[in-house]
């Protein structure tokens, strides 16, 4: 195995752990943080493959995948936080008002 | 001047829009001075234009501008004057405009007096189109322009469900006639290829026929004229179209717009000369029409009504004229016609007037001597309309009893005969009328009694000019005038000796209605109600109208009705139209409520349904790469 298919390897166990993070914790903050770990092994993949395709755009690209990424959680924060002061907790089960 | 045939027709459209736009709010005196004063203008021209055709024996030719311009066929809009098209226009701008003024006098307290002058000016416009307009297209869009203008005017009081009612037959029966009138002008044009009437007239009198059945054509635009003229089948509307006020009953539905199916056939002679067989359909429908009608007139209460059916029966005397191919004689008599009916017309406007809106004449009588000028005048146009010498009524129905009797074009003695029995009923129901409301003991109440007066000079000065013209108007051979362009037929050498009896005959017809409709009327009406009650069936049936009304209502009303409740609105509407789309949304509705269930908020539960989705896509789209 070289290094790209072990990066790629890191890449996939970061997804599935943040994945499992997401499905299995009841803690928002908990689930938001488990979100990033599986877009940052995304993003690795990404950065892999733009290495050996040597592609600049691809490159580049990972840099608006940070953009866009700073800027939903600079959303998700601030929705998250006032979504604990309104129930004073941070349990999933609390959140499900928006029900058909 | 080169454009005094568009002057003639616009300058009533001016003030239609002058009045529609801006009569209510700039007072009654501008609406009388431009309602009255722009057709009168518009007369003033048409005598312009008549000395300039007389001058220069030329028919007037106004090309106003090229309406469409389809491969090869150019349609424009031009106006044409002739001999025929002038009288035409002279009796339309003149009469109509006398009476405008009569209307200044008669709608005086009306709340909508713009509304009505700007359709009255409105009517003159498309009147003024159809009679000048050179080809059947323009004369179309008069005709249904006219049609318009009747519509409104009928309903005018549209705040009675009954008068909008009228208004509205009126506007469905001439669509029946219209379409006649449609299927004529595209058979012409595909025979001829131009729709300007004195073409289509030459290409009729030329060497070569058009290869198209004349007598198809003149059919079929007959029984355009049947609807706008009311002649049997299409009379119905004609008598509920009094509804309207009664200046309207006269200019249009007695003088001028109802003779719109007389000037088509006068004006189209050329096609009817060669159709032998809708001349023969147009003389028997004519006098059918004619003489169903004066035995209607003959029981009728109501004023108005007497004189519709006294219109649609005269009407069917000018279609007999065209039948038997004296073209020139129904001009005659339509001319003659529009100065007798407008006078009675209003002069039954102005009774009507006095008696504070009293219509009914069994609740009317001696009434000569309080509103004399109005019975005067009254009394010179019935001896006009029942044909007694020398008014005008007599020379022109004296003439179409003439040719029906001994034209070589179709003239037959049965057709005189019942002919002279129609001018008996007419003096008959005159008379009758004349004597019911203006002789005997007065029989309507005090109250009614102690109100009755002359109505203002402008409405009975017109009425002594139109009994003048009605007095003098048969003096002006019309039949003469127009024989350069309308020939008359061929009369029988062998019944030539018969002329001066038969008019013996009719002056003699004439005189009788007059002793009939005296004697019956007389005294007290004992004898009348004793003739009533002799023949009970007779009139009821007569009363009844034929019970055409009820025949039409329950052959073509009802399964249109039923069609309409049954399988158009419930089946087609509601359940197809409404159905479909009702369906739609309970189907919108069902699948919203099923997805709403998965909609739990659980977070956790979108989390796997997304992956389970994800996986899902990808499945699908390895099995399609």
């Amino acid at each position: 195995m070289d290094n790209g298919q072990l990066l790629v390897a890191l890449g996939a166990v970061l997804f599935a752990l943040g994945f499992a993070g997401l499905v299995l914790r009841r803690n928002v903050l908990v689930m938001l943080m488990c979100m990033e770990l599986m877009l940052n092994g995304v993003t690795l993949c990404l950065v892999v493959f733009a290495q050996q395709a040597a592609s600049t755009a691809a490159t580049v690209l990972v840099f608006l995948v940070f953009v866009v990424a700073a800027a939903e959680i600079a959303i998700a924060v601030p929705i998250v936080l006032l979504l604990a002061r309104h129930k004073h907790t941070l349990d999933l089960g609390a959140y499900t008002d928006l029900k058909g | 001047m080169s454009n005094l045939l568009t002057l003639i027709v616009v300058l009533p459209l001016a003030g239609f829009l002058l009045n529609g736009l801006a009569g209510n709010r700039l007072g009654k005196a501008f609406v009388s001075a431009v309602g009255c004063g722009l057709p009168a203008l518009s007369f003033a021209a048409a005598v312009a234009a008549f000395r300039t055709l007389e001058a220069t024996g030329e028919p007037i030719v106004d090309v106003v501008f090229r309406w469409a311009l389809i491969g090869d066929s150019a349609f424009e809009v031009s106006f044409y004057l002739d001999r025929l098209s002038a009288v035409m226009t002279l009796i339309v701008t003149g009469v109509g405009s006398l009476i405008h003024v009569y209307s200044t006098g008669y709608m005086k307290d009306d709340a909508s007096y713009a509304r009505y002058f700007a359709y009255l000016n409105l009517f003159l416009f498309f009147m003024l189109s159809l009679v000048l307009g050179r080809s059947l297209l323009v004369l179309f869009v008069g005709w249904e322009g006219v049609g318009l203008a009747s519509y409104l005017l009928i309903g005018f009081w549209f705040e009675d469900p009954a008068k909008a009612q009228a208004g509205k037959k009126a506007f469905i029966t001439n669509r029946v006639g219209d379409a006649g009138f449609l299927l004529g002008m595209f058979l012409i044009y595909t025979a001829v290829g131009t729709l300007e009437m004195d073409r289509v007239n030459a290409a009729f009198m030329g060497p070569e026929l058009p290869a198209v059945s004349a007598s198809l054509v003149g059919i079929l635009l007959f029984i355009g004229a049947t609807g706008k003229s009311a002649q049997i089948p299409l009379h119905v509307w004609l008598p509920d179209a009094m509804a309207g006020p009664t200046p309207v009953s006269a200019l249009i539905h007695a003088a001028t717009m109802v003779t719109a199916g007389i000037y088509l056939v006068a004006r189209l002679s050329g096609v009817y000369l060669h159709a032998p067989e809708a001349s023969e359909v147009v003389a028997v429908i004519g006098i059918l029409t004619a003489f169903f009608a004066a035995t209607i007139a003959v029981v009728q209460t109501d004023i108005k009504k007497v004189l519709a059916y006294s219109t649609i029966s005269q009407l069917g005397f000018m279609f007999l004229a065209l039948g038997v191919g004296a073209y020139g004689v129904a001009v005659f008599h339509l001319y003659t016609h529009a100065f007798f009916k407008a006078c009675l017309f209003l002069g039954a406007g102005s009774v009507i007037h006095a008696l504070g809106g009293e219509q009914d004449i069994r609740r009317m009588g001696g009434l000569a001597k309080r509103i004399p000028v109005t019975f005067i005048t009254f009394a010179v146009a019935t001896a006009a309309i029942a044909g007694l010498p020398p008014l005008a009524g007599f020379f022109s129905k004296d003439e179409i009893l003439w040719f029906a009797f001994a034209s070589e074009a179709g003239g037959a003695p049965w057709l005189w005969a019942l002919a002279s029995l129609t001018a008996l009923l007419t003096a008959f129901y005159m008379f009758r009328l004349l004597w019911l409301t203006f002789f005997g003991q007065p029989r309507m109440d005090a109250e009614t009694a102690h109100h009755i007066h002359e109505s203002p000079w402008s409405m009975t000065g017109i009425l002594v000019v139109l009994a003048f013209l009605s007095t003098v108007g048969g003096f002006v051979s019309i039949p003469h005038f127009l024989e350069p362009m309308l020939p008359l037929p061929a009369t029988d050498e062998h019944l030539h000796h018969f002329e001066v009896p038969l008019i013996v005959v009719a002056v003699l017809i004439g005189l009788a209605g007059l002793a009939a409709a005296a004697w019956l009327y007389g005294g007290d009406a004992s004898r009348a109600a004793r003739l009533g009650a002799r023949f009970t069936g007779l009139h009821r049936l007569l009363s009844g109208k034929y019970y055409v009304d009820e025949l039409y209502e329950a052959v073509l009303g009802r399964p249109l009705w039923w069609i309409s409740d049954r399988i158009f609105l419930r089946l087609g509407d509601r359940a197809l139209i409404d159905g479909t789309l009702h369906g739609l949304a309970g189907v919108a509705r069902l699948g919203a409520a099923a997805l709403a269930r998965i909609q739990t908020g659980n977070l956790h539960l979108y989390v796997w349904l997304a992956l389970i989705g994800i996986f899902a896509l990808l499945w699908w789209s390895f099995g399609h790469v």
